[in-house]
């Protein structure tokens, strides 16, 4: 791969950064519209990690819309990686970790698409994925890092890194290229109209992937008032000027969790394992089919999981906030 | 096991002996699972101000029992916490320095320590794709390492199919030669063994073995010639206490099965 395709050249981020509309403007719009803002081939960093924080609304909205071969990073991938290859909305992955979750074993839908060829998964070290971020969230073209050398990790992407000798001291190091996705898709407890958002617990690699990116989609599990972003500054995560759309959707990460509002729906985790456990494509397909095209709203994909499971997952969720 | 009074999982061994091997004050990088149940139950023994890291961002957590998390991510990593930070923080502290034991569970071991968690055969080929490196890499290639793993020949390898996880790769200074001159593998625990490393060949050698095994069903259960510390460590039997703790913090066996 040439230096070009994988550095976005600086002078273009510029530019395309200034081109954006920076204004303090409201930005509210539904999930199926801020599906429209991602187009076909384009890299969409997902935010989140394994089971928390993953923007599922966003995810199934873009599953609906019938987007291709779009470029995934994430730091760890869950199902919403398994669902993205299935539907064929993605044949490329880049990530460091790619299961369900350690509980449920090797995801055998990742297996399927690897395994054939049929799409790519780029395996760098957690914290390789995590500086590629940075560098992009800083408006450098690289991060030196210690981590990677000596390991057929670092082997395997060996034609995407360089390695140097540290100028000042002699000692090797890794460069990692950094990462501009063309979108993020950020899932929150709650941001303003304007997409000022706040984060709650683990933040994951969330404010680097905002940063990064050229386009960043929220989803939130409420709005609330500008008035309110102010008194609280400090909990501010993401400014509005690097948001382009601001979607509410309560519940907007099941089954998966988000921090202090609810935990993993543990029920549907396990009946989706289940549905993978045989033939892992065909069960994929068949749990698109019942959550993903057959619902027509965000709220009918969370009828099918259940009312008993939303109300318990909410309980458990917001139990740290007990003591 | 070989006597019917042993009664406890080969799980609830490792944690046991894991635990064992912590030492008080230490910062402590480490996985769900085995990892976290013993890193907390040396804090419970001998070890009170033993500070465990998760990789989702964590410093100084404690579980609540019958509460684990699924994985180093949720919301219950973080009970009773100091502070939760990014996860490329959390991972920075490992290159800064701050960190004694990075401590995981392991698929495929090889005479020099190095883990594979991400192909069976060969990475173009393969006959299965594992899930690969997460955190793993990252701890190994930066700090010293205690892996927990269940001791069978298909996992303990002459060489692994690929090196997701650094131990001391080839053998003597080739690790620090390769750029990582931090870090290692220390200690392999497992339902058979306690092992560790030859200062000079880098060679995975025997150190103690756990209540009743003998040498031949460890030498059985490798894949390759194992070294033996010519006077192995005598190793307690997990105690009453210990297994009462980790049945209080997993009584669903989530992780002790």
């Amino acid at each position: 791969m040439t230096s070009a395709a994988l550095v976005a050249p600086y002078q273009d981020l510029r530019r395309e950064t200034l081109a954006r509309d920076r204004g303090l403007r409201e930005k509210v719009m539904s999930l199926d519209a801020a599906a429209q803002l991602v187009r076909d081939g384009e890299h969409v960093a997902i935010g989140g990690c394994t089971l928390s924080r993953t923007p599922m609304a966003m995810i199934w909205a873009l599953i609906r819309a019938k987007r291709r071969k779009l470029t995934i990073s994430r730091s760890i991938t869950s199902t919403e990686g398994d669902l993205l290859l299935a539907a064929g909305v993605s044949n490329h992955v880049i990530t460091s970790w790619f299961s369900q979750g350690i509980v449920w074993g090797v995801s055998k839908v990742m297996r399927h698409y690897t395994e054939r060829k049929l799409a790519r998964f780029d395996e760098w070290s957690h914290m390789s994925i995590g500086l590629r971020y940075r560098a992009g969230a800083m408006g450098l073209p690289f991060m030196p890092s210690r981590s990677m050398l000596g390991s057929d990790v670092g082997e395997r992407v060996a034609d995407q890194t360089k390695t140097m000798a540290c100028p000042f001291t002699g000692e090797p190091l890794v460069l990692l290229p950094a990462l501009n996705p063309d979108v993020a898709l950020i899932h929150v407890q709650r941001c303003d109209a304007f997409g000022n958002a706040q984060l709650d617990g683990l933040q994951f690699m969330d404010i680097d992937i905002a940063m990064a990116a050229k386009r960043v989609i929220l989803t939130t599990e409420r709005i609330i008032t500008n008035a309110q972003i102010r008194r609280l500054p400090d909990a501010t995560r993401i400014p509005f000027f690097a948001v382009e759309a601001v979607v509410e959707v309560p519940i907007g990460c099941a089954p998966h969790e988000c921090y202090g509002v609810y935990e993993p729906f543990f029920a549907a985790l396990d009946d989706y394992a289940q549905r993978v456990a045989g033939d892992a494509v065909a069960g994929c397909r068949q749990y698109l089919e019942e959550y993903y095209y057959a619902p027509t709203s965000w709220p009918e994909y969370l009828s099918r999981i259940g009312m008993e499971a939303t109300l318990d997952a909410c309980r458990r969720g917001r139990s740290v906030y007990n003591d | 096991m070989t006597e019917p009074a042993a009664a406890y999982t080969a799980s609830e061994l490792l944690a046991v002996m894991a635990s064992r091997l912590l030492r008080d004050g230490q910062i402590v990088f480490a996985g769900v699972g085995v990892p976290l149940l013993a890193a907390t139950l040396a804090q419970r023994n001998h070890a009170p101000h033993l500070t465990i890291l998760f990789e989702g961002g964590t410093i100084g957590p404690f579980i609540v029992p019958g509460e684990l998390p699924p994985s180093t991510n949720e919301q219950r990593c973080t009970r009773r916490a100091n502070m939760v930070l990014p996860i490329t923080d959390v991972l920075l502290l490992l290159q800064r320095g701050y960190v004694d034991v990075g401590f995981m569970g392991g698929a495929q071991i090889d005479r020099f320590g190095n883990l594979n968690s991400s192909f069976i055969g060969e990475a173009d080929n393969p006959k299965i794709r594992l899930p690969g490196s997460g955190g793993g890499n990252d701890i190994s290639s930066l700090t010293d390492m205690i892996v927990a793993m269940k001791h069978e020949k298909r996992r303990f390898v002459e060489k692994v199919d690929f090196i997701t996880s650094p131990g001391w790769i080839g053998g003597g200074g080739t690790r620090a030669e390769r750029g990582l001159p931090q870090g290692g593998m220390w200690r392999v625990v497992t339902d058979l063994a306690i092992m560790g490393f030859d200062a000079n060949s880098r060679e995975m050698k025997v150190l103690g073995l756990n209540p009743g095994v003998s040498r031949e069903q460890v030498e059985d259960n490798t894949g390759f010639r194992l070294a033996f510390e010519a006077r192995l460590e005598t190793i307690e039997p997990p105690r009453q206490q210990e297994l009462a703790v980790l049945r209080e913090l997993d009584p669903q066996r989530l992780y002790t099965a």
